[in-house]
């Protein structure tokens, strides 16, 4: 029997606390070089794709930029598409916003990088919305909370519909007769709701692969209704195996009732890792990693952001702080009117650090650097396949915490093994689309209904 | 001594002739592929030009002349967005600046800014833009978010006469405004990496642009550090007062279309009025269509006006490399820093530009050598700027 395949996703360290920029190995994070690298890396590790969060403002922390962690990034799509004229097979997939741009738009920069990079692009669509980040666009924070999805969802059909709008041979390009398009090559698009009222003609021909991949990574009920209905991709947090397990029985039972096939949705959630020649050296090595990931001052700043007010005063390595959070204010990051959650947010930390005997700092480092795979390059692999095989995922999306050579370890010795064990790719198919890498079925052909194009002009044959 | 300028070429589909696409050297199927424009820039980068322009609009048939442009089905239509087709060309060329267009009505200003601040890093200093005011009626429909806006020039042709393009000019001054902000939001040493105080940024060297403008604000810094060439080269083409106004306050470079070298003169007076603190670079737009005799040039001119007359704002030179060096020549003498070519067909007359045009001018004497400079800034004999917060610090 043919093992399910492995897919895997190379995710580029973010604006966090998971990047260790203190690690003399770690180079720039905005030269285009080390994108360059980390892109060649992945595509020799044979990723299905290269994954790149997005930037829509310089986080905050109580009211000033924050200055631990790496900070400043490309703009998504702009990189993306400079990576697909150095790379040749990789996937190129990004995270954008869909309260902060239109589909029009937005259609047409995918479908750029779509074409340019023949067939490779994607997108994890993705809805925040808050008066913090929209500060930095023309309509503010306009968007209720409740709205997100709402939008999001009709972002993406209006986004469907200008991809689809072109026939695969809308171009006939026919010298003698002057035809350049054929007569039925491009359907206008018409989509008016309570908040769309587009009529459009598209003006990006038809990719490869038919349109992007759309990936998906909110975990609410409203995100997973998202996703069954649009993604194709979820990039999903649950990485412990009996919880992976459910969300992915869960997920995947909802796809018959949108008459999807269960493998039209793969489910790559966000991994870490740390290898060692031996499963002590792994142990220690993730540790150094975790109290680098999680410094003195990082772990007060994180507790800053829930209680919402100076904790300068208290000791990093004592007990969590006496003092209630401060839920009277607005803050930057959007907890304004969860005043409860706050607190029951608290009351769980406080549990959770009594009963394992925390303190601030180990809390934070439970919160935030818990590696997903630590071990032998033989543990990591045999663990990634178990996932696969047994359905507790389809495949990761691999974070490393060293820009840019955090994938090199896990390229040079983990990928051989799962190669060795049958599960993953030993190369890429000449001229595959991303579609393709992730086993996604095919694209419907476009349907181009009504014709928007007029006649040709008869002085012009 | 003749006088020397740069030369420039403007990158769009099948040429600038709507016929184009139907010669035999076009290549009318690959207009919209990688390979098809790795080709153009690579041809251009080789051949040493400044910089190259890539035209771009919101809508099918883009900020065409024809009236009926939407609909028609014998021009070449199918486009790529102009700033990441840029960024694509980025890493497959040396020397060459990337003017891609952007259309200031729509495109929200934030994503435009750290655009091109991305090409920036992403060319490693070579990063332009050719704002472009105002939307069309289609565009508008496209996009569905403002019903108001231009509807095309007003009956006497000045953009004054209207108060929808003045308000689309004001925009586009916005934008082009808050491109340079964003820019020089982070100082060129923001980025600290200081182990002792575990901090990677000082916070004290990046800062909140607070734009509050007419048609939009921007509150916060740029997500991306400062890139190489400092903020980027805006440019812009214009052919009247206001636009040579806006030019003359936001631009760096401005394409201006005069109608024979005698023009010039008036066109320079026009664009000097107003206060700058750096020069505004002025390069001529030529239409250019080049074959090996004049004869063989006007045969290939006549079949193509026979399919589809082209109406356009620029000379147009149809003949001999020699025609076009005489041209450039002429437009030199008269004090232009440069000649953009919009080559009639491409890749035939890009193709002819590389072989024999830059050659013969650089013969001539009417060429700037590439000096070196680091960035396209630099090339154009602009000072890279520091950032206006920087300035600011010192002064206070």
């Amino acid at each position: 029997m043919t093992r399910r395949q492995i897919h895997l996703a190379a995710h580029f360290p973010g604006v966090n606390n998971t990047t260790v920029w203190t690690d003399p190995s770690a180079g720039s994070q905005i030269d285009f070089s080390s994108f360059e690298y980390f892109a060649r890396t992945a595509e020799r590790g044979f990723f299905d794709y290269l994954f790149l969060a997005e930037g829509l403002r310089l986080r905050e922390h109580r009211g000033q930029l924050h200055d631990l962690d790496v900070a400043g990034r490309p703009n998504t799509l702009a990189i993306l598409t400079a990576l697909a004229a150095v790379t040749e097979h990789i996937g190129l997939v990004g995270t954008l916003n869909t309260t902060f741009n239109e589909p029009y738009e937005l259609a047409r920069q995918l479908g750029t990088l779509d074409l340019l990079s023949n067939g490779r692009a994607g997108w994890n669509a993705v809805t925040s919305a808050d008066a913090f980040h929209g500060a930095n666009f023309r309509r503010g924070g306009y968007l209720d909370h409740a709205d997100r999805y709402v939008r999001a969802s009709e972002f993406a059909a209006l986004s469907k519909a200008l991809w689809s709008s072109w026939r695969d041979d809308a171009i006939v390009a026919d010298a003698e007769t002057g035809a350049f398009l054929r007569d039925d090559a491009i359907a206008r698009v018409r989509h008016e709701s309570r908040l769309f009222d587009v009529d459009a003609v598209f003006d990006v021909p038809r990719s490869p692969q038919g349109r992007p991949v759309i990936v998906q990574a909110g975990d609410s009920p409203d995100g997973r209704d998202f996703a069954t209905d649009h993604a194709d991709v979820i990039f999903s947090l649950h990485t412990e195996f009996a919880d992976a397990q459910q969300f992915y029985r869960d997920v995947k039972g909802r796809l018959a009732a949108r008459g999807r096939d269960e493998d039209s949705l793969k489910i790559l959630p966000a991994a870490t890792f740390v290898l060692g020649d031996t499963a002590e050296e792994a142990r220690e090595r993730s540790r150094e990693i975790a109290l680098a990931q999680v410094r003195p001052q990082t772990a007060i700043t994180y507790l800053e952001q829930i209680w919402n007010r100076d904790l300068s005063g208290y000791d990093p390595e004592g007990p969590l702080p006496d003092v209630e959070p401060d839920t009277g204010v607005e803050t930057a990051q959007g907890f304004a009117g969860r005043h409860a959650a706050i607190r029951a947010r608290v009351g769980q930390l406080r549990e959770q650090a009594a009963a394992e005997n925390l303190s601030i700092r180990e809390l934070v480092i439970r919160l935030t650097a818990k590696h997903t795979f630590v071990g032998t390059p033989e543990h990591v692999a045999s663990e990634i396949d178990r996932y696969v095989q047994e359905r507790a995922t389809d495949g990761f999306t691999v974070v490393g915490h060293v820009t840019p050579h955090g994938l090199d370890a896990f390229t040079d010795r983990v990928v051989p093994l799962l190669q060795e064990r049958g599960s993953y790719r030993r190369s890429y198919d000449e001229g595959a689309t991303l579609h393709d890498l992730l086993g996604l079925p095919p694209v419907d052909a476009s349907p181009a209904a009504d014709a928007a194009l007029a006649p040709i002009p008869a002085a012009s044959r | 001594m003749p006088d020397r300028i740069h030369l420039a070429v403007a990158l769009d589909g099948a040429g600038w002739h709507p016929a184009a696409w139907r010669e035999t050297t076009a290549r009318p199927t690959e207009l919209t592929s990688p390979a098809y424009w790795r080709a153009l820039a690579r041809t251009a980068d080789g051949a040493g030009l400044l910089l190259a322009t890539i035209e771009d609009a919101l809508s099918l048939g883009g900020r065409s002349f024809e009236p009926d442009a939407e609909t028609r089905r014998d021009r070449a239509r199918g486009r790529l967005d102009a700033v990441l087709l840029a960024s694509f060309l980025a890493p497959v060329t040396r020397r060459l600046g990337l003017v891609p267009t952007a259309t200031t009505a729509h495109p929200e200003p934030f994503h435009l800014a750290t655009g091109l601040q991305t090409l920036d890093h992403a060319s490693r200093g070579r990063a332009g833009v050719r704002l472009v005011a105002g939307s069309t009626p289609q565009e508008r429909a496209n996009f569905g978010r403002r019903a108001d806006g231009p509807t095309g020039l007003p009956a006497s042709g000045r953009v004054e006469d209207d108060p929808a393009l003045l308000a689309a000019f004001r925009e586009a001054g916005e934008v082009a405004e808050v491109i340079r902000r964003l820019a020089d939001s982070w100082e060129d040493d923001a980025i600290v990496r200081d182990l002792a105080l575990g901090k990677f940024l000082d916070r004290e060297r990046v800062h909140n642009v607070d734009f509050e403008g007419e048609f939009f604000s921007i509150t916060g810094a740029s997500i991306v550090p400062r890139s190489p060439q400092g903020q980027p080269l805006i440019t812009a083409l214009a052919h009247q007062s206001v636009p040579y106004r806006f030019a003359a306050e936001h631009a760096d470079l401005v394409f201006v279309t005069p109608t024979d070298a005698g023009a010039v003169e008036g066109i320079l007076d026009e664009l000097a009025s107003g206060e700058r603190e750096e020069p505004l670079r002025v390069f001529a737009d030529l239409l250019v269509l080049v074959e090996e005799t004049r004869t063989g040039a006007a045969a290939v001119w006549n079949r193509l006006q026979d399919r589809a007359p082209l109406t356009t704002d620029a000379r147009v030179v149809v003949g001999t490399a020699d025609d076009v060096v005489e041209e450039i020549r002429a437009l030199a003498a008269q004090g232009v820093d440069g000649v953009r070519l919009r080559p009639a067909r491409l890749p035939a007359d890009l193709d002819a530009i590389a072989d024999r045009v830059v050659p013969r001018a650089a013969a001539a004497g009417i060429l700037l050598p590439d000096d070196g400079a680091p960035t396209l800034r630099e090339r154009v004999g602009l000072p890279r700027l520091a950032s206006r917060y920087a300035r600011q610090e010192v002064g206070a």
